[in-house]
């Protein structure tokens, strides 16, 4: 009764089972009648067994290290093989099914698995636009101002710090790149007041690479902190178009879903001027994906009605915020907004901050 | 409006110049303010209670106006103007027990207003930029103001002329340099008549007026970013204090140690209440999260987005109505008399059983003889 069960699983199974103990008691117990049987099954197993998996909970009773090595990678060959003929036969039942198919299943993203944030902006609250109408940056959502933007960096800048200064100012309009001379922060911040700038952006470095952004709006603040990383030049971009032309460019502000998001967008948007000269055909894009910020600068051009070409432009770079604080630069006593803390904020990985 | 103001037991004052209340066991915030006449003028900056009661809240904003709230009809009933926008925002406000209130600005100015004149009644000054003013909450016409580079002085209102306890600056440090003040806030330990500040330096200090030493007798440091607020939970000897930088610790008062440290928060602290009674802190500030920790196992309890910057909070003495302990112990009660019952039904059951299989007396008699052998 038993035996032609038992035959049918061991059909499936390799012959490299026969290590494990257990197994070999069954066998001598059921294996009395049916030997025959089973010593001509046993030859077929042998031309399938290339094909059948070893069992990964035996694995670790193997005792010699070469072989439980090869074993493994065998098992997962295997692995890798069940999987690729079952992709394969999925694949071929869409096929035939056609048009009836079932949808495919959206695959499971940390980012559309996101936790729920309450902050996220309700465009139709009434309170949070009320808050945003009346912040600092309203006066250049009116209208009223117009983006100045002095560009510098920590003391002493070294060859990439400086290209990428003048690269940057190549992106934004109105910019103006200046040399630290060795001065603090906070007495620059009042000159520029008076001379009318509104931002401040001051690039740090660290061994040659830039790591580190300050981003101060004036005369009230908010300031901003990131970090900087993978920040490649335009003399490092391959199948990069010609150098950027004068023109304001358009500005796309990806992803900033959140109150927070909101103030860091508005941030970036009240750096480039109002109303983008469309001659230029250049778009300066900040891209929010689980809260970096990725910068990219391109030129389009529409080539018929339906096809549009794109050309980047150069530099790229990633940024991470690292604070959010209310005033003008002031890290010693300044009220910081939002301040990223490391291993509290981010121990959830499906919890995003912008 | 009167149902929901009369539901909330914690008040929040906001940048935007609303006044919001939020319903702990409810788990619902409610604004209180026209939503047309929304403006910055309105920015709330103290809050306290009108009576003993507390049926009416004070509501003062930046603009120098003190608007009365009625907790039981749900609107701002009165608006009376104390003193001028010159005079700077308010850093404290207070109720003398016969209707008389206490205002406090910037520029230093203490008055005291009475309901029937529009003129101040008394008016002292406490020196430039004060950056609070409390009120004892025991002898309610004794307050203290303190500042940046204006120490701590503690007023009585019925002595005006001159402050009953003034600080003295810290001693020179090691290098033979002035160490500056900046009092942030000030509060009173209950039961003595000390009083805790925390500094802009991030020190937390200790006075006793009743010492002759009018330097502070206990000095503890706490992070390296200014601290901003502070309070005193009911269960004395410690002292909760928050920083810029949005961390918030328990320090005990006896040798000036962290205690713990209370997680959470995203942005810098600007208002720090413990509840009269129970051992929880509520925090607000700029992240425009209300959060209220358990000071005993020092997790968060509650968190309420708020949509602005929160400036001020003010917590009702009576319980929070917050679920979460009380509520919790009834219900493992209730489980333990369920189970209790349980047992009780299945006595009786087995009780039944023998009797109906034989007579009353004949299993007791077995049993003994069991008993016996």
């Amino acid at each position: 009764m038993d035996i032609t069960d038992v035959s049918v699983s061991r059909g499936k199974k390799s012959k490299k089972m026969k290590n494990k103990k257990p197994q070999k008691k069954n066998e001598r117990e059921e294996a009395s009648g049916a030997e025959k049987e089973e010593e001509e099954k046993k030859k077929m197993n042998q031309s399938e067994s290339a094909t059948a998996l070893p069992s990964t909970s035996h694995l670790h009773q193997v005792k010699n290290k070469q072989r439980r090595h090869l074993m493994f990678i065998k098992l997962k060959q295997e692995k890798k093989k069940q999987r690729m003929q079952l992709r394969k036969k999925k694949k071929k039942e869409r096929e035939a099914l056609g048009d009836k198919a079932p949808p495919k299943e959206i695959p499971k993203t940390i980012e559309n698995q996101r936790v729920y944030d309450e902050t996220a902006v309700d465009p139709e609250d009434e309170e949070v636009a009320f808050d945003e109408g009346t912040d600092e940056f309203s006066s250049y959502f009116n209208g009223l101002t117009n983006p100045k933007v002095l560009i510098t960096t920590s003391d002493r800048p070294r060859g990439r710090t400086v290209r990428f200064c003048e690269q940057l100012a190549t992106v934004i309009p109105n910019a103006y790149v200046y040399y630290r001379r060795g001065l603090a922060l906070k007495r620059i911040i009042p000159q520029c007041v008076a001379r009318d700038f509104t931002y401040l952006v001051v690039i740090n470095e660290d061994r040659k690479v830039p790591n580190g952004m300050v981003l101060c709006h004036l005369p009230e603040g908010p300031t901003a902190h990131f970090k900087v990383s993978n920040v490649r030049l335009r003399k490092e971009l391959k199948r990069r178009g010609k150098d950027p032309t004068q023109h304001y460019p358009e500005v796309i502000l990806n992803n900033f879903t959140t109150r927070l998001g909101h103030s860091i967008g508005r941030l970036f948007a009240a750096l480039f001027p109002q109303d983008p000269q469309f001659v230029g055909r250049q778009v300066a894009t900040f891209h929010n994906q689980r809260d970096f910020i990725f910068f990219r600068f391109h030129r389009y051009i529409f080539k018929n009605e339906k096809k549009v070409g794109i050309q980047e432009l150069g530099p790229r770079f990633t940024l991470k915020l690292r604070s959010l604080q209310k005033g003008t630069f002031d890290s010693k006593f300044g009220e910081y907004e939002w301040v990223l803390k490391r291993h509290e904020m981010d121990a959830c990985r499906r919890k995003f901050q912008l | 409006m009167e149902d929901r103001s009369r539901l909330c037991s914690v008040w929040l004052g906001s940048e935007t110049g609303i006044l919001k209340g939020v319903s702990v066991s409810r788990k619902q915030a409610f604004n209180f303010c026209n939503t047309s006449q929304l403006s910055r003028d309105q920015e709330v900056r103290a809050l306290c209670w009108g009576d003993a009661a507390e049926s009416e809240l004070l509501v003062g904003s930046v603009d120098g106006t003190v608007k009365t709230f009625s907790v039981e009809k749900g609107v701002f009933t009165e608006t009376r103007r104390c003193g001028e926008t010159a005079d700077g925002c308010f850093t404290g406000l207070a109720t003398l027990g016969d209707s008389a209130l206490v205002t406090c600005g910037e520029c230093g100015t203490v008055r005291v207003w009475r309901e029937d004149r529009s003129e101040a009644v008394m008016e002292l000054n406490a020196g430039k930029n004060v950056c609070r003013m409390r009120q004892n909450p025991v002898h309610r016409h004794k307050v203290a103001t303190g500042g940046k580079e204006n120490g701590l002085k503690m007023w009585d209102l019925e002595r005006p002329e001159k402050p009953v306890f003034t600080a003295k600056n810290l001693r020179d440090d090691w290098l033979d340099l002035r160490r500056p003040h900046w009092v942030r806030d000030v509060g009173f330990i209950p039961d003595s008549d000390k009083m805790v500040t925390c500094t802009g330096y991030h020190q937390v200090h200790v006075f006793d007026p009743s010492s002759p030493q009018r330097r502070p007798v206990l000095e503890a440091e706490y992070g390296e970013y200014p601290l901003t607020a502070l309070s005193l939970p009911a269960a004395g000897n410690t002292v909760v204090v928050g920083n810029t930088h949005g961390q918030i610790a328990v320090l005990d008062l006896r040798k000036g140690l962290v205690r713990g440290c209370l997680k959470g928060l995203a942005g810098g602290v600007r208002g720090l209440q413990c509840h009269p009674s129970q051992p929880v802190v509520a925090s607000c500030g700029l992240d425009r999260f209300l959060r209220i920790h358990a000071l005993e196992d020092r997790k968060v309890q509650h968190k309420v987005y708020l949509k602005s910057r929160l400036n001020c909070l003010l917590l009702a003495s009576r319980d929070l109505e917050d679920g979460g302990g009380v509520t919790e112990q009834g219900e493992s009660q209730v489980v333990k008399e369920e189970e209790d019952e349980l047992w009780d039904a299945m006595e009786q059951v087995q009780d039944v059983q023998k009797r109906k299989t034989d007579d009353e007396e004949q299993p007791q008699e077995k049993r003994s003889r069991k008993g016996q052998d």
